[in-house]
């Protein structure tokens, strides 16, 4: 039985778990027959033209796992930002960890996704926000939604500020031999409200995993969101990231893409405006080698005057790695005055390393700046030379100069100890210990 | 200190270097002069290391030691210094760290431990005040944005951190106003000792007045065709390049 059958097969058994008799069951159901029309997205499709899941889904995948995994903190603590106190939403194997996790209802909602769409307190949040920006017609979207049921539920109402980060961890322990996770997480925004908001998930062993995640942000009047993914897995996992943010008048959002391991990675990222004045920034730093695979495709959609967008993305690819990047900005005709920014620089540094960049800019209003630019390259020779010619060692040099091709990018994370932790590695990733804390 | 024997170099297929001999000693200052595409550049680029060149025949000594095949880092190590012609701009790697990365790296190569922070600092304020550099610029990413005289100041005082034995200018007077080629200059002579050595390169004698040289050679198509003491500097200053090119 392949994936896609025991996906089918086993939303029965699903439904006996969950309520069945609720508005959200009617989005499910419908969601799970665009999975079944459309399937898994093959080459075939225009956007998933560089990146094939073909191999990975071949995988004997268990979709629901064991209840009983535990994890004792000292030994994922390397994962967490722990050098502050953060709240955390921790999931080991797709199931919470209410011992792990440190959670609130105090002022803001920090909590669980089960709870939220069970609970009636929550019920018209629900029916407000859930599903409600994700691309309906995406198939693995659909595949997320129909069998959404646990994940992060954030809610920062209007005019509050989260005291500290928050932290979400997905664990995969290596238990099932194959296993795959379906995050869901709702993250709302409230007017004049801010978050900062840290996400990884993270494999213990070599089983393989496929993650299909979904996310939506609601980013209301005013607000800031700043929100952060790690994706330094190991060389077993898969991770497909949906991430729809949707934008109003006067907010400022941002999300910040690193890059460093996993087999497959692909970032689908996409930011709709609905308001005037919104700012947002699309940033990553993807440093990768072996067969790794990243691919970033993003969309931003001006749909509204008088907005902004910064797109800045930095790859380093050795070994035999590849990766895409198709960005995609769209300034729809009422969108006058739109400033949109889109940057994707690259370096190859093995001859066997290949990168597919793809910008789209389709633009309908008369009256906007929009700017892109792309570069493929290798290091530069003459500045190795220099370092060189002072003293610092061949493999040295290279990693100061990847550290400076990738600083634009690291120089824009808001959380001082998270832009420690994020240089220190990329230093492990480029495998240097220099003089001092990259 | 230096001994550099016949040395040839081509870069790609083309021959740059055509046999130069040079002996410089302890305590001496060279200058090398000479037209453009003389070969000036690459001489000192050679001198370093530099591996986009080939050495074809030839070797390089430096106290007694054939350094030909080593790597750039390694004649650092060793106590060559070059400042560039054209400074490389490093974003996000501050003055301070580069310096505290270069100075360690060469420690560690010779046997020694990483030099004590306070130590470090006390260095980097003394070295500073000599070149008159500002305590904040120290803190800027490295070269990212300095002017061309704010370039060449600071490798001088990179080379006042490093402490080489040999320092090698290359054209370190070009783009520098003469507020800057004094400082620059006096930084430079500062430096100087019976211990070390260093050579020149220029295409005016301009920094000649500021770095007094102990020998003058010329270099015209890769070879050294005339050398003499300071005097020479200003009678090519008079006459021209055309003289040299017109007796070769």
């Amino acid at each position: 039985m392949d994936l896609k059958e025991k996906l089918l097969s086993s939303f029965m058994a699903f439904e006996e778990r969950i309520d069945v008799n609720t508005d959200l069951h009617n989005v499910r159901t419908e969601a799970l027959k665009n999975f079944e029309n459309k399937g898994f997205p093959t080459k075939k499709d225009e956007a998933w033209k560089y990146t094939s899941l073909n191999a990975v889904l071949k995988n004997d995948f268990s979709v629901f796992p064991k209840q009983d995994n535990a994890i004792n903190y000292p030994d994922v603590k390397k994962f967490f930002l722990h050098q502050i106190d953060t709240y955390k939403l921790v999931f080991i194997d797709g199931i919470f960890s209410s011992f792990l996790s440190s959670t609130t209802h105090d002022g803001i909602d920090v909590c669980l996704m089960s709870s939220a769409l069970t609970k009636p307190k929550y019920k018209e949040i629900i029916d407000t926000y859930f599903n409600k920006i994700t691309n309906l017609d995406d198939s693995l979207t659909s595949l997320n939604t129909a069998f959404a049921n646990e994940g992060a539920f954030i809610n920062i109402p209007k005019g509050k500020v989260a005291d500290k980060p928050i932290e979400i961890m997905y664990l995969s322990t290596g238990n099932e031999a194959a296993l795959m996770v379906q995050p869901r997480n709702l993250i709302i925004v409230g007017e004049n409200a801010q978050v900062q908001i840290i996400e990884r998930h993270q494999s213990l062993n070599s089983n393989p995993v496929l993650t299909n995640s979904v996310t939506e942000i609601f980013a209301q009047e005013r607000s800031i969101t700043d929100y952060y993914k790690i994706q330094n897995d190991v060389q077993t996992a898969n991770l497909v990231d949906n991430t729809y943010i949707a934008q109003k008048g006067h907010s400022n959002a941002s999300v910040h893409t690193f890059s460093f391991g996993g087999n497959i990675t692909r970032n689908n990222l996409n930011f709709y405006h609905q308001g005037e004045r919104i700012d947002s920034t699309l940033k990553g730093i993807t440093i990768i080698g072996d067969k790794q695979h990243v691919d970033h495709y993003t969309l931003v959609r001006h749909a509204t005057p008088n907005c902004e967008s910064h797109q800045n993305y930095k790859s380093i690819f050795d070994g035999s790695s590849t990766g895409v990047f198709n960005g995609k900005i769209y300034v729809e005709k009422e969108a006058q005055k739109t400033d949109a920014f889109q940057q994707n620089n690259n370096i190859l540094i093995s001859e066997k390393a290949t990168i597919n960049a793809k910008p789209q800019l389709e633009i309908f209003a008369d009256d906007v700046k929009c700017s892109h630019g792309c570069t493929v390259g290798q290091l530069d020779e003459s500045a190795m030379f220099y370092m060189q010619s002072r003293g610092i060692p061949k493999k040295e040099a290279k990693a100061l100069l990847m550290y400076a091709f990738s600083n634009e990018v690291i120089e824009s994370i808001r959380i001082p100890e998270l832009k420690d932790r994020i240089t220190k590695l990329i230093a492990s990733k480029l495998g240097v210990n220099i003089g001092f804390d990259l | 200190m230096l001994s550099i024997k016949n040395l040839h170099a081509r870069v790609e297929d083309k021959d740059i270097l055509r046999g130069i001999n040079l002996e410089v000693k302890a305590g001496e200052v060279h200058a090398i002069m000479g037209p453009n595409g003389s070969g000036k550049s690459t001489l000192s680029s050679v001198i370093a290391g530099n591996e986009n060149y080939e050495v074809t025949e030839g070797n390089i000594y430096l106290e007694g030691e054939d350094i030909s095949e080593f790597a750039p880092e390694e004649r650092a190590h060793k106590g060559v210094f070059l400042s560039f012609q054209y400074p490389v701009e490093i974003p996000g790697v501050s003055v301070t760290n580069f310096m505290k990365t270069a100075i360690n790296e060469s420690r560690k190569a010779n046997g020694l431990e990483e030099m004590p922070a306070n130590e470090m600092l006390k260095m980097i304020r003394e070295k500073s005040e000599l070149l008159e550099i500002d305590r904040k610029f120290l803190s800027r990413s490295l070269n990212e944005g300095f002017s061309g005289g704010e370039k060449k100041r600071n490798e001088i005082f990179q080379m006042a951190m490093l402490e080489p034995k040999l320092a090698i200018l290359d054209e370190t007077d070009s783009g520098l106003d003469i507020d800057a080629l004094r400082i620059v200059a006096n930084g430079v002579n500062k430096l100087r000792s019976e211990d070390n050595a260093v050579i020149v390169i220029t295409h005016y004698q301009r920094l000649l007045d500021y770095i007094v040289p102990d020998f003058v050679h010329v270099l015209y198509n890769g070879k050294i065709v005339k050398s003499g003491g300071k005097e020479l500097a200003y009678e090519l200053e008079e006459k021209g390049y055309d003289w040299i090119k017109s007796e070769n």
